[in-house]
């Protein structure tokens, strides 16, 4: 239950953001990434652009603009793989660094690329949070299939999204009934060594695992109940309005016009 | 009696022509025998017969081989000798969907019937995979969550219910398929007292017949007129509860 309310705090509210269509916003969540990735390193403005576009948004979901890109940091150690972007890029030299044996010199062209990479991956994974936190997973799993994505693909997500919650209570009975009989008595050491402890995790992550093997063939045979003979289906989605086709055009439009403009101006 | 194999059973007789002989009975056993890979004798030689709409329940102890014989019913496990007939159709690889129409198989726990996110693509997968058209489906999931008081919960997660509404819940992605059977592994296990009388009160109210393996022996009483005792794979008692459950000695001997 907690983990549950604490991966989707924020789809039950209301705003234009919440009711527009997972399918709209999933695919206008593509483009803008796809976007920012085709922007050329030093456009700040064309960055800034498609920024002010998102943070539109942002604020007309309710979440709260400082939560998403709060939340959003944290893919900025990924980022920082880009940091050898800095030294490597050929360009005038900036600073210059002496390692030990290794002499390493920080060009303009890196710099920019360096902070080009760290915004774009900032502003996507807004954009990221930004679907899910105004969307139900069901929701965005609907609209991946209506975007193509095989049926038996979906249906997997479906199954890691309904089980991840079972598994974590399972985990936690687990943990609680370790808990409750690490008992220690007065004037005794407790606890047993790092290496025993450790046997004794690993045999609970081999627990967890052989019960969701179980049942696994349980969840198997309880398709095969009811019908299932290796094709999944599932009921067709209803037509795009033409308020929100109008929507994703223009989205998809406008993002397109900055590319174009941040290439070509 | 020496039985053969199901697998060479001369296909299906789904439509026995009338008046050559009576109607078969909703579900026959005949000496149904079930090793599991591992060697274990599940059943030994069970054989029983359940009329249209009849309540029975089946008891006996953990490992009788209660939940075993509920599997057979439509096809999940399949006997290594005997034969299963629904309406008199022997359980084959020709006939299994069928039979899986009629025989409605509810898990013991709900977290294995319910394996969808949301409770509405759960209850509609057993109508979908019998190919029915979208109006029809949505129908039937509505009927259905409203025959086990569920409506309304169709966007839910099941994560998100109790065990008495997940019961429910799994309840109802078994009735939404229609069947004339219903065989129940311990509906009514782990529900609190209010949840239990409810249980009781819709198990009362359904006109299937139904097969339902329990430990609580307190349901049978009020429920089912006929008993199976079950005892090491095989039919150790089959008849009128109230003598059985008046009889300590006898529930003794059975472990009851």
């Amino acid at each position: 239950m907690a983990l549950a309310s604490s991966l989707d705090p924020y789809v039950d509210r209301a705003s234009p953001i919440h009711a527009l269509d997972a399918r709209v916003k999933l695919a206008l969540t593509l483009a803008l990434v796809l976007a920012l990735a085709l922007v050329p390193p030093g456009r700040w403005l064309a960055l800034a652009a498609i920024a002010a576009l998102l943070w539109w948004a942002v604020l007309r979901s309710a979440v709260g603009p400082g939560r998403i890109l709060r939340r959003a940091f944290i893919t900025a150690p990924f980022a920082l793989a880009a940091l050898t972007l800095t030294v490597t890029r050929p360009g005038a030299p900036l600073i210059a660094l002496s390692l030990g044996p290794l002499a390493l010199t920080v060009t303009d062209a890196g710099l920019v690329a360096f902070v080009a990479v760290i915004l774009k991956t900032w502003l996507s994974v807004q954009a990221a949070l930004l679907l899910m936190a105004t969307s139900r997973f069901t929701e965005v799993l609907g609209a991946l299939r209506s975007l193509g994505l095989p049926a038996m693909l979906v249906a997997m997500l479906g199954f890691a999204y309904r089980y991840l919650f079972v598994l974590v209570d399972e985990a936690e009975r687990l943990l609680r009934a370790r808990e409750s009989r690490a008992a220690a008595l007065p004037g005794r050491r407790a606890g047993g060594s790092i290496a025993w402890r450790a046997g004794v995790l690993g045999s609970m992550v081999g627990t967890l695992f052989l019960r969701a093997y179980e049942r696994s063939e349980r969840i198997h045979a309880a398709m095969l109940s009811r019908g299932y003979s290796g094709e999944w289906r599932s009921l067709p989605a209803r037509p795009l309005s033409a308020g929100e086709r109008g929507l994703l055009v223009t989205g998809a439009a406008l993002l397109a016009a900055i590319v174009w403009l941040a290439h070509w101006r | 009696m020496k039985a053969t194999p199901v697998s060479t059973s001369l296909g299906p007789r789904l439509h026995p022509s009338p008046g050559v002989s009576p109607p078969p009975p909703l579900l026959e056993l005949r000496e149904v025998h079930y090793a599991y890979p591992d060697g274990t004798l599940a059943l030994r030689g069970v054989s029983l017969r359940l009329a249209q709409g009849e309540k029975v329940a089946l008891v006996g102890l953990n490992g009788a081989g209660k939940s075993t014989l509920l599997l057979h019913l439509n096809g999940v496990l399949r006997s290594t000798s005997g034969a299963v007939l629904v309406e008199g159709a022997p359980v084959s690889t020709a006939t299994l969907r069928h039979i899986r129409a009629r025989v409605g198989l509810l898990f013991q726990d709900p977290d294995d019937q319910l394996f969808s996110p949301t409770v509405f693509d759960d209850v509609a997968f057993g109508p979908l995979h019998m190919g029915m058209a979208e109006a029809e489906v949505r129908a039937r999931v509505s009927r259905a969550l409203e025959q086990v008081g569920m409506s309304g919960v169709e966007r839910r997660m099941p994560h998100h219910l109790s065990l008495g509404q997940r019961k429910r819940v799994a309840l109802a992605t078994v009735l939404v398929m229609d069947p004339v059977l219903l065989a129940l592994d311990e509906p009514s296990a782990g529900l609190d007292p209010r949840a239990r009388r409810g249980l009781i009160a819709l198990l009362r109210a359904l006109p299937q017949a139904m097969l339902v393996a329990t430990h609580d022996l307190a349901m049978v009483a009020e429920v089912f007129p006929r008993v199976i005792v079950l005892h090491e794979g095989q039919v150790a008692y089959d008849g009128p509860g109230a003598p059985l459950l008046a009889d300590t000695a006898l529930l003794e001997q059975y472990g009851l």
